[in-house]
């Protein structure tokens, strides 16, 4: 992979959830970010945390085989933006690498777009891997759905979200993870106002859409399985009225069996 | 003329032997330092050679009897050679003894060489093949030259050609025998072998003991595990340099003889090549599976993976520890591999194949599957068990053990349930307060997370009042008992088999006959070889009215299902299936059934494609044969009290 040696990256990385248990560890998509880091600049690359230096998943980054991590010790409830962009400000670099989104919190997936936004820098989505850097231009490979992919060139600086479907992380060792420092650069950010006002409730499971099995052969699963999505079925309904257009949603809720008459 | 020069090469070689010994010592003492009990071990170590390592050494009665022969007529003519050849005491009945000790050491002679002319695949060749020559050599130089200085051979009897054959004999002898033992000849043993019996890691072994359970690492120190020879402490360094070679770890460990790239013989040797640096082109044993020696090279100060052998043979090993069981020296394999996968686990990062998900699991969800910590009961939801967190107390807690989220294991565990319920034992469980006891994370090196999960489950079990834990998972079993010690965790563990043969016993079971075809019985290494449980499931199948076959190797010298020391999780490839051989060795015994007394075991044999015979844990084979005490309500109003069905059988 040509590299340019003197790039500087940064990935932002954030204190993930664990499916399962709940329990706090290194985010999934936001290692793969260091992962692909760690293969473009080795040990040389920043790692970037907003919160707290005192949660101990943040060691698991660590244990990657990195020495240091920056952490822009903030309260829970502060915008992360603000201290990231002070930070770069400081810091310049090329690439800014992170997980799509949180795994705890918000997730809204908003902070990488916020912060290209206002750095200015273009965002590439959900990235799987970044096959070259030349001349000040990358080429990088998106990951779509169903496994394709699509090649992109983007000029640096840039910021790039990381995909599940990157290379997984490697093994955390808890030596060099607990051996790790913190570089510790205090707060700056203003609590999030807007997150303030909101109230906040318990999710409930969101009712799953029905599966309607139309494949009769095995070929048709597989190509159900692999092949784009075509919006087969169905139909565009623009001229008709609205009481057309209700009866036709009543139809297929009947058909699929959702409510009965 | 041999009147001056047999003194003169006495203390030259008497000389070196002392410069060769320091040199050794320097190089062990590059070692991590490790606090022994100095006097006491000098103190134990004839006991210590004289019976306890004389007890492994017996198990091959003719190296044994060679042995004595030889070693002992070697001690006893080196303390009188230096008096009557040394220092010129003249005394008949010094000249008497010293002629008896040369010759019985002859005769040891002739037998080793008798064994080297044809000898067995395990043993090391290269210099070892010289040494029985020079034992004899060395005996027969000695017995004539006793004979000539105490005047029992006429007067000028030889001649010079006689003086100058015995002049070359004694030079040859002591160059092997004083010069050899202290700088890395094949007689090396005998030197580091003493003082490796002196200042052993684990001095609870000698006199009958055992101390199986691994040593804590300290996650505090500046690289955790062992990357390089002089990562060792200095009496491991030492414990590898007392090897003898004689291959019998090589022929029982069930990873070499699958064709994966281990051979405990090897391992060592290449440790005794770190220790000393060099490579291993003088290695002259079975390499490792798969491996041409010659190549790997290594120093104290190197890496030892990559430089003097693979990560793969590290995660070959299944520590069934049956290589350190059979080895006469008592070195401590399992120890030095698992301290070399703490490095590669802790420090880098490089667990294979599965091993970076499963200790994930561990460490996310307490258990190896990464299922929901709170599912741990499921398994039971129709068996109303009491819980540990209701009742606060009971004779016996039941360690369930991973096992509960396998359905193989679930039968297991809902047998002994049945069993338990039967003897009307006052039991509770821990439910979803159990965490993974850490055995697997231990074995793979990761001893953070074991001590962790140690860590909470001690605190779990201190909440509550019980008089012993019982379990049927001899992994959890070993570590519950011999490993949590270390961390403040001091229990009464039994294993399931102890515990229902302890009921039987006491008549607190009633069991019925087993019928069927041939059984035979797999001792799990982790109940038999690490905690020397070998009598009670034997006991437990007879009250069975079961007559075992037993296999070829079985009881101490049982062989591994494959399944220990996380081998499955890290997968690495060899020739055969570990599982596979072990099944053989019960077709070879025309065995129907294999009894066991582990889940792992259950899983790693019922791996094996049929036909094969049947595998069933103990639990299982006792639940069977219940006699239980069926209320049929019909009856019941007929004749009222329980009724004791002993005729209803499965067919």
């Amino acid at each position: 992979m040509p590299v340019e040696t003197s790039l500087n990256i940064a990935a932002l990385v954030s204190v993930g959830q664990h499916p399962v248990s709940g329990r706090a560890r290194r985010a999934d998509q936001d290692a793969r970010a260091v992962e692909l880091g760690l293969t473009l600049a080795g040990r040389s690359l920043s790692l970037v945390h907003v919160g707290d230096a005192g949660e101990p998943a943040l060691r698991q980054y660590l244990g990657m085989g990195l020495h240091t991590m920056t952490v822009l010790q903030e309260a829970p409830e502060a915008d992360a933006v603000q201290p990231l962009l002070q930070y770069f400000a400081t810091h310049p670099a090329d690439i800014v690498l992170a997980g799509v989104q949180a795994e705890r919190g918000e997730a809204s997936g908003l902070l990488p777009y916020l912060l290209a936004e206002r750095l200015g820098w273009p965002l590439v989505p959900r990235i799987a891997q970044i096959r070259a850097i030349e001349n000040g231009r990358a080429e990088v490979l998106q990951a779509l759905p169903r496994g394709q992919r699509r090649a992109l060139t983007v000029p640096l600086p840039f910021i790039a979200t990381v995909d599940s479907a990157a290379p997984g992380a490697r093994q955390t060792a808890f030596g060099p993870g607990q051996r790790g420092l913190f570089d510790i650069q205090r707060g700056v950010a203003q609590p999030d106002v807007a997150r303030a006002e909101w109230m906040e409730t318990q999710a409930r499971p969101r009712p799953k859409r029905l599966n309607v099995v139309k494949a009769k052969s095995a070929a048709e699963r597989f190509k159900a399985a692999t092949a784009k999505p075509q919006g087969q079925g169905g139909q565009v309904m623009k001229q008709e009225s609205s009481r057309e257009k209700a009866q036709a949603i009543f139809d297929l809720l009947v058909a699929e069996g959702v409510i009965r008459q | 003329m041999l009147d001056l020069l047999l003194p003169a090469l006495l203390a030259a070689a008497l000389g070196l032997l002392f410069a060769g010994a320091l040199r050794r010592i320097r190089l062990w003492r590059r070692g991590r330092p490790e606090p022994v009990a100095f006097l006491a071990g000098l103190a134990a170590m004839p006991r210590r050679y004289l019976v306890d390592l004389h007890h492994v050494v017996e198990r091959d009665r003719y190296m044994s009897n060679t042995h004595v022969a030889t070693a002992g007529g070697f001690v006893l003519s080196m303390l009188l050679i230096v008096p009557v050849h040394l220092f010129g005491l003249e005394s008949r009945w010094l000249n008497l003894a010293l002629l008896l000790a040369t010759l019985l050491m002859f005769c040891g002679a002739v037998f080793v060489f008798l064994r080297r002319r044809n000898p067995p695949a395990r043993l090391s060749r290269g210099p070892w093949m010289r040494l029985p020559k020079n034992l004899l050599v060395f005996s027969a130089s000695f017995f004539v030259l006793t004979l000539l200085s105490s005047g029992l051979l006429p007067e000028g009897f030889g001649g010079w050609v006689l003086g100058i054959l015995l002049a070359a004999g004694v030079a040859f002898g002591l160059a092997e025998m004083l010069f050899g033992m202290g700088w890395g000849g094949p007689m090396k043993h005998a030197f580091a072998g003493a003082l490796h019996l002196a200042f052993h890691r684990r001095p609870e072994r000698f006199g009958g003991g055992r101390s199986t359970g691994l040593k804590p690492v300290d996650l505090g120190a500046p690289t955790l595990g062992v990357a390089r020879p002089e990562d060792f402490t200095w009496n491991q360094l030492l414990g590898f340099d007392a090897c003898v070679q004689c291959g019998r770890c090589e022929a029982v460990c069930p990873a070499f003889a699958a064709g994966q790239p281990l051979n405990p013989k090897k391992l060592i040797q290449d440790m005794v090549v770190g220790l000393a640096g060099g490579s291993d082109a003088g290695y002259a044993g079975s390499p490792y599976p798969g491996v041409e020696p010659g190549n790997a090279s290594g120093a104290p100060h190197q890496p030892i993976v990559d430089g003097l052998l693979s990560a793969e043979t590290l995660w070959s090993c299944t520590t069934c520890r049956a290589c350190v069981e059979e080895c006469p020296m008592m070195i401590e394999h399992v120890d030095a591999i698992v301290d070399m996968r703490r490095f590669l686990t802790l420090e880098k990062g490089e667990t294979p194949n599965k091993g970076a998900e499963v200790l994930d699991n561990l460490i996310a969800t307490d258990n190896p599957g990464g299922f929901a910590p709170d599912s741990r009961m499921n398994w039971a939801a129709d068996l109303n068990l009491p819980l540990m967190a209701e009742v606060g107390r009971a004779e016996v807690l039941f360690w369930v053990s991973d096992g509960c989220f396998d359905m193989r294991s679930q039968r297991i565990l809902r047998a002994f349930v049945e069993i338990l319920k039967a003897a009307k034992v006052d039991f509770a469980v821990l439910g979803n307060e159990e965490c993974d006891s850490g055995d697997l994370a231990r074995r793979l090196g990761d001893d953070a997370t074991f001590q962790s999960l140690a860590r909470q489950n001690i605190a779990v079990l201190n909440r509550y009042r019980f008089e012993r834990i019982v379990t049927t998972d001899p992994h959890a079993f070993h570590v519950l008992k011999n490993e949590y010690g270390d961390f403040g965790g001091h229990y009464e563990v039994l294993h399931h088999s102890t515990f229902i043969n302890g009921l039987v016993r006491d008549g607190r079971l009633q069991l019925k006959a087993h019928k069927g075809g041939t059984v035979t019985y797999h001792d799990p290494c982790y109940l038999g070889r690490y905690n020397g449980e070998y009598e009670a499931p034997r006991a437990l199948l007879n009250a069975l009215n079961i007559e075992l076959s037993e296999m070829e190797r079985s009881g101490y010298r049982s062989r591994c299902c494959g399944g220990g020391g996380g081998a499955p999780i890290t997968d690495i490839p060899g020739e055969r299936r570990i599982a596979d051989m072990r099944v053989e060795d019960a077709r070879a015994v025309q065995a129907d059934l294999i009894a066991v007394a582990c889940q792992q075991c259950t899983a790693m044999l019922e791996g094996v494609v049929e036909p094969r015979p049947q595998i069933k844990d103990l639990a299982e084979l006792v639940a069977d044969a219940l006699v239980e005490e069926v209320h049929e309500p019909r009856k019941a109003a007929m004749s009222p009290g329980p009724k004791t069905a002993v005729s209803q059988e499965q067919p």
